[in-house]
């Protein structure tokens, strides 16, 4: 899929966007070293908030790696994400302490409201939403994260008013 | 930096301090940040300052107290007050009682709302029963400070290490305090330590394993953020005695704070020479870098660890070669758990055999427990290896709330089992929970009441490891999704008895034949709940679904 066919030819991003500069930086700093990768990766993501096929042409070019095994990195860890997340995005920790306490019925609730299952967004792109193995806030089960900030023992009846005081209407 | 210069700033910090007739730390740890403790933080730095009390009191962040179901927590010292739930309506009370009048704010000490407590919290069982090495100073001093770590006799083990101490010496005190890997195999530490300092090699490198994946586990990342320095002062001591130069600590990406307080203790120590090149004067040069994990539960496995950290897939791989003697790029590694790391100062300082005669003859120290689900008083504790579940749940947990009966305690994560009621006396350490089928694991304790389905408790596990299987051996792979299929069949009560039978056999294949603990731990739920639990397998067999129907989605 993102095999460089003409390897001659030099892939480049839009000088413009002021997120190539700070990914070039990244890059520089990390030289070509192979091991870099996953750290590059983490930036590219935290820029551009998931890791659009174009940026991981780039880093493979930079990074001198093949392809398959940038691919092969971007899809085995979950942090990793080839798809565009919401405007807005809710993540719902189901660890062990939020599933004894009733994880599946926050997010049953909120497919419930938003017709929305783990790793969909909404047909407005306001609202995403992820699962988390465990954000370790286990003292507080159950919890959600909504744009970074942790919501702590969430009731499944109050789940979709917390999110609409949050982030307003989803559709 | 030298001795002289580590006690200038000690003495500097502790003058600092007795000018100070109080000191209150605000709980900034993850869990008291999510309840709201940031602006308590500010209010009350902001009150003091109005009642003109800023020179008589001192208002810090600090680390995680323990009982995090009731944040925001915040502690005046040195009467040992702690006080819950204090948001900023709550503030104006504290310091206008408390601070201004020593008059304590009964209604608000921690547990008020559910038993008698006295100002000094410190006498409640939640805290009287732990016994504290690991947690010493989460919740006492600002993790965001070297001075104030270096205050209580911070990186003066390392300092002893270097200046009085030999390689050699410093492995045979780790031995002697019989310290066993805290990530939860339990392999002895100063075995671990000598196997790769004997290893000649031009360069070797220690690795700090905060890859915290099990879910209902979060003693790493309390430590990593109530405490950095004590970590990075043990990593440094390993990197002396096995002769490393350069030291990697993996840190879940799940954890953003605790990477944010990791990097900012390396920061702190490099400029003060106690990391990098030549520290304290001496020959030894050691520096530490991050590495953020990507999300993989299967990153934990050290060799998984290694290749993830080569950026790689974190896909394990056969051993022997060990790490320690084939690691990081081919050289020998040290791997040990965060845990593991925060005990070494505190051995090189009083000594092994002080250590030693802490916990159970085969498992000594203290070990910290994660405590969580149906519990009354969730959080961080720290206990003597050898306390009895019992004590640990009831005494410190305050048992199960809303009058339901206890279950299970589920240690170990998805690699561990459900323990039931009637083994509850066990005396906890790696060798008495192995025999219960079950093990020690990082210390995740998730207490289960009678509404809690074991059945489907299997099945949750199990689909965990489906999930986070590598996919690189065949017996993992295939075998927990075969499980898992049958596990929902019986959960659904769809399932016939041929089908439990298959699902035993199972378990003892993959069991066995896996390549890499993940694997190899994968069926121990499943094999516990049934060990324990039987009745409920056959009550599902017999037709009757699951009373909760589960719908975990697959990721």
């Amino acid at each position: 899929m993102i095999a460089v066919k003409d390897k001659a030819k030099t892939f480049d991003l839009p000088k413009d966007d002021p997120r190539t500069k700070l990914l070039m930086s990244t890059l520089k700093r990390e030289g070509t070293r192979p091991d870099a990768l996953i750290q590059v990766l983490h930036t590219a993501q935290t820029l551009y908030g998931y890791l659009p096929m174009n940026v991981i042409r780039y880093i493979t070019q930079s990074l001198r790696l093949p392809p398959s095994r940038v691919f092969g990195v971007v899809t085995f860890y979950h942090f990793f994400s080839l798809k565009q997340k919401g405007e807005h995005n809710c993540l719902v920790c189901t660890g062990t302490a939020c599933y004894v306490k009733g994880a599946e019925k926050i997010l049953e609730e909120i497919n419930k409201a938003y017709a929305l299952k783990a790793g969909e967004v909404t047909a407005d792109n306001n609202l995403g939403l992820q699962t988390a193995r465990c954000i370790g806030a286990c003292g507080l089960a159950p919890a959600m994260v909504i744009d970074d900030n942790i919501v702590a023992k969430v009731k499944s009846e109050e789940v979709t008013g917390i999110i609409r005081s949050r982030i307003g209407e989803a559709k | 930096m030298n001795l002289k210069e580590l006690n200038d700033i000690a003495q500097k910090v502790r003058k600092k301090n007795e000018g100070f007739k109080k000191k209150v730390c605000v709980c900034c740890g993850a869990g008291c940040l999510s309840s709201g403790s940031e602006p308590v933080l500010k209010g009350l730095q902001q009150a003091v300052k109005d009642k003109g009390l800023e020179n008589e009191i001192e208002v810090i962040p600090s680390g995680c107290m323990g009982p995090c179901n009731q944040g925001p927590l915040v502690k005046v010292l040195p009467d040992q007050t702690i006080y819950q739930k204090v948001l900023e309506p709550q503030v104006t009370a504290i310091v206008e009682r408390h601070l201004s009048k020593q008059e304590v704010v009964t209604e608000m000490l921690i547990f008020s709302d559910s038993r008698e407590v006295s100002a000094d919290t410190s006498q409640d069982p939640f805290f009287k029963k732990q016994f504290k090495i690991v947690l010493q100073n989460c919740g006492n001093i600002n993790p965001e400070s070297i001075n104030d770590y270096i205050s209580v006799d911070g990186y003066r083990a390392l300092d002893k290490a270097l200046r009085l101490m030999s390689s050699e010496e410093v492995i045979a005190e780790i031995k002697h305090s019989r310290l066993r890997g805290r990530g939860g195999a339990g392999f002895p530490t100063g075995l671990k330590w000598e196997t790769v300092y004997k290893y000649v090699a031009s360069e070797k490198y220690v690795i700090c394993n905060g890859d915290e994946g099990d879910p209902g586990a979060f003693m790493d990342r309390s430590v990593l953020e109530g405490d950095p320095h004590r970590v990075l002062e043990g990593m440094a001591i390993a990197g002396y005695a096995i002769g490393a130069q350069k030291g990697f600590a993996y840190i879940r990406g799940e954890y953003p704070l605790a990477i944010k307080r990791f990097d900012q203790a390396i920061k702190q120590a490099r400029k003060l020479g106690l990391l990098g090149k030549n520290i304290m004067g001496t020959e030894f040069s050691f520096d530490v870098e991050i590495r953020i994990g990507a999300g993989a539960f299967v990153c934990g496995e050290e060799t998984a660890l290694i290749a993830s950290i080569e950026g790689k897939r974190g896909t394990p791989r056969p051993r022997p070669p060990f790490p320690a003697e084939s690691g990081l790029w081919g050289k020998p590694t040290l791997i040990n758990n965060v845990e593991t790391f925060a005990n070494i100062a505190p051995i090189i300082l009083r000594g092994g055999e002080w250590y030693s005669e802490i916990g159970t003859p085969k498992s000594a120290g203290t070990k910290v427990f994660a405590l969580a689900g149906k519990i009354q008083y969730s959080g961080l504790i720290e206990v003597p290896m050898g306390m009895s579940l019992r004590e640990i749940i009831f005494d410190i947990g305050g048992g199960v709330p809303g009058g339901k009966k206890f279950k299970a305690a589920q240690t170990g994560g998805p690699s561990g089992g459900c323990i039931p009621e009637e083994y509850l006396d066990t005396k906890v350490d790696y060798e008495s929970l192995v025999s219960l089928g079950s093990i020690m694991g990082s210390g995740g304790l998730i207490i289960m009441d009678e509404t809690s389905d074991m059945v489907d408790v299997a099945r949750f596990f199990m689909e965990f490891c489906m999930d986070e299987s590598c996919g690189k051996c065949v017996p993992c792979r295939v075998g927990t999704k075969q499980m898992y299929d049958l596990l929902s069949k019986i959960c659904f009560g769809k399932a016939r008895e041929y089908d439990l039978k298959l699902l035993e056999e199972l378990a003892v294949y993959v069991k066995e034949t896996s390549l890499c603990g993940l694997g190899m731990s994968a069926p121990n739920p499943l094999l516990s709940t049934l060990r324990y639990f039987r009745k409920e397998y056959v009550e599902h067999l017999k037709g009757t679904p699951a009373s909760q129907i589960p719908s975990l989605p697959v990721s």
